[in-house]
């Protein structure tokens, strides 16, 4: 199935009823595959809307409204959205909110990129709140994680985003979908008219000081609590390794590919791939510094992940890197050439300046 | 003794910030009555604005839910779509509808979303301190343009429920003022048919309130009334634009 749709599906098996978006290539097929799938299932609603802008607001107000709802774009479209997604941090409205990335700054082009990383795990949008980003390698993880994403917007009352990329969104790999759990989001964080009871403000507006301290503390309180319980890594070949190998996503894909070529060239590399990637696994791989002295970044940008690889490593180990932006998608063979060119086993990779 | 004036079910009991002589307080009170009359208080939603009326839900006791700038229509189209048979409006100002929100009120009219704005067009830029609004009159002077609106520099005055008129989705447009007893009670029954008509399922409605701003405009309560009459509705005229329910219209297309 293709990637696009893997998302589109997990979505509504997770009982996603309401999706509104604007085409932008490369992930024209998820409006698509949720114009014609949300007809199918009792309550389905889709909106084609006139722009990134009004898709994600229109996305708040159903999930105001207690539907589970999801919008989806490409990177120029997610600069677009960033408003909505600070006013839903700031409002406590859960959503999904996918990513497919393309080249970049500006229009760019509609290569498969990694440029928005920063955008994402720093927030986006103006104020002080994070957002959680799930950064999927494979057609099956995008299943997984898309159903995941609905989970964990509703026990954190909090937008989710699903960081991929254009190669993700158009590959097709076999997949099997998970059964969902059911729903748990309490009816009272729904605004669906006072009845006979009181009325109900939803607002991010705050303007005495102190208050709007209080509600800041109060958010990064629950982000602590994420950071603390949602972090996901996952750990390749580096039992026996002697170097390792820094990437998410589709960049994580060629660096196994790279791992093989440069461990048949006695390389022992391997892989520390964060599948969260705020919350940044930063204590996992700040123990890694205990056991290896060489780590090496790989993005598909000029290098942004690799300043969260820093901060968690703080000095313990030597960072080098690897860079493509621009929609460019290396070779694993490139990248095994990059890594023997960097590496020396006595003197350790060359750190990135 | 007999009550015979009462605030509505649906205001809460505080006094409002609004300035002397502004129209948001006398709209804000007819909705509530309009709520309470309809008594549809259990499923009214109300999205907010930017601007004065953000604090709207400090005085009305109903459900609200605050948009960011311009986004209401866009938010309302999300929680009508979700809740259906809830009554669900959006309160805009001049800059929120006709400026930074114009492609989002516009589209959900065209989508005929079947909600309810009420469009306070004051002519100016009311929380930020008197600035052009689009709505402003050419040669108003604004803090934004202190020789007077120029056309050639600042374009022209926009006329929201004409154009909103000319867009198939819409049912109920109607423009009315707040400066004297009669035009508010006129006003309240423009307020409650637009709402009638969502209730009733019969799409997209809108009442634009021709509303006095004496601290922007640098008048008094008195002269603001005065200049509603005399310059305002001259490039804003009042009345109904249409009035075509669905109902009608698709018994309309059937006769050939």
């Amino acid at each position: 199935m293709q990637g696009n749709k893997v998302i589109g599906e997990a979505a509504v098996r997770a009982g996603c009823r309401f999706y509104a978006g604007y085409p932008i290539t490369p992930q024209n097929e998820i409006p698509e595959y949720m114009s014609e799938r949300l007809r199918e299932v009792e309550g389905g609603i889709f909106i084609q809307s006139e722009s990134e802008i009004a898709a994600i607001h229109v996305v708040a107000g159903a999930s105001a409204a207690g539907a589970r709802s999801m919008t989806s774009s490409s990177s120029p479209g997610i600069s677009l959205k960033q408003e909505g997604i600070s006013s839903m941090a700031a409002c406590q409205l859960p959503a999904v909110i996918v990513n497919m990335m393309r080249g970049g700054p500006g229009l760019g082009n509609i290569s498969p990129a990694q440029g928005d990383y920063f955008q994402a795990t720093r927030g986006g949008g103006h104020g002080d709140y994070r957002t959680i980003v799930l950064g999927p390698a494979t057609a099956q993880e995008m299943a997984d994680l898309t159903m995941d994403a609905f989970d964990l917007a509703d026990r954190y009352r909090t937008p989710v985003m699903i960081l991929a990329d254009g190669m993700m969104g158009q590959m097709m790999e076999p997949v099997v979908f998970k059964e969902p759990g059911a729903r748990i989001y309490p009816e009272s964080y729904m605004m669906r008219g006072a009845g006979k009871g009181k009325s109900m403000i939803i607002r991010g507006l705050i303007l005495d000081p102190l208050d709007m301290e209080e509600h800041n503390w109060t958010l990064e309180r629950k982000y602590r609590v994420i950071a603390k319980n949602e972090t996901r890594h996952e750990l390749y070949r580096t039992e026996d390794a002697e170097l390792i190998l820094v990437a998410y996503g589709t960049a994580a894909r060629i660096a196994k590919g790279a791992i093989k070529r440069l461990r048949e060239a006695g390389i022992r590399a391997g892989l520390f791939r964060p599948i969260t990637l705020w919350p940044f696994p930063e204590n996992e791989l700040r123990d890694m510094a205990k056991t290896f002295e060489n780590f090496l970044v790989f993005e598909m940008s000029t290098g942004q992940m690799l300043e969260d690889v820093r901060l968690a490593l703080q000095g313990h180990a030597r960072v080098g890197f690897h860079g493509r932006p621009g929609g460019v998608v290396p070779t694993p063979v490139e990248l095994a050439n990059v890594v023997m060119r960097q590496y020396d086993r006595k003197q350790g990779i060359i750190e990135h300046y | 003794m007999k009550k015979v004036f009462e605030r509505p079910k649906s205001m809460k009991n505080a006094i409002f910030h609004y300035c002397a002589g502004c129209g948001h307080s006398i709209a804000h009170r007819l909705i509530a009555e309009v709520i309470d009359e309809l008594d549809i208080r259990g499923i009214a939603i109300g999205v907010l604005p930017a601007g004065c009326a953000v604090l709207a839900y400090n005085y009305f006791d109903v459900d609200m839910i605050e948009a960011q700038h311009g986004r209401g229509p866009a938010m309302a189209t999300g929680m009508k779509r979700v809740l259906p048979d809830r009554v669900v409006f959006c309160y805009q100002g001049d800059g929120d509808l006709a400026a930074i929100g114009i492609a989002e009120s516009f589209h959900a009219a065209n989508r005929g979303e079947n909600i309810t704005i009420i469009f306070i067009n004051n002519a100016v830029y009311g929380m930020t301190g008197g600035q052009m609004a689009p709505t402003s009159l050419l040669s108003q002077k604004t803090t934004t343009s202190p020789a007077g609106r120029e056309p050639l520099l600042d374009g022209h005055p926009i006329r929201i429920s004409e154009i909103f008129s000319q867009l198939p989705g819409t049912t109920y447009i109607e423009r009315c003022k707040v400066n004297s007893p009669a035009s508010i009670l006129k006003t309240k029954k423009s307020i409650r048919k637009a709402f009638q008509y969502q209730i009733d399922g019969q799409g997209f409605s809108l009442v634009e309130i021709l509303s006095p701003c004496p601290t922007n405009w640098k008048m008094t309560p008195v002269e603001s009334c005065r200049w509603i009459d005399e310059v305002m509705t001259k490039e804003f005229p009042l009345g109904v634009m249409k009035d075509l329910p669905e109902v009608k219209r698709r018994k309309g297309e059937q006769t050939p």
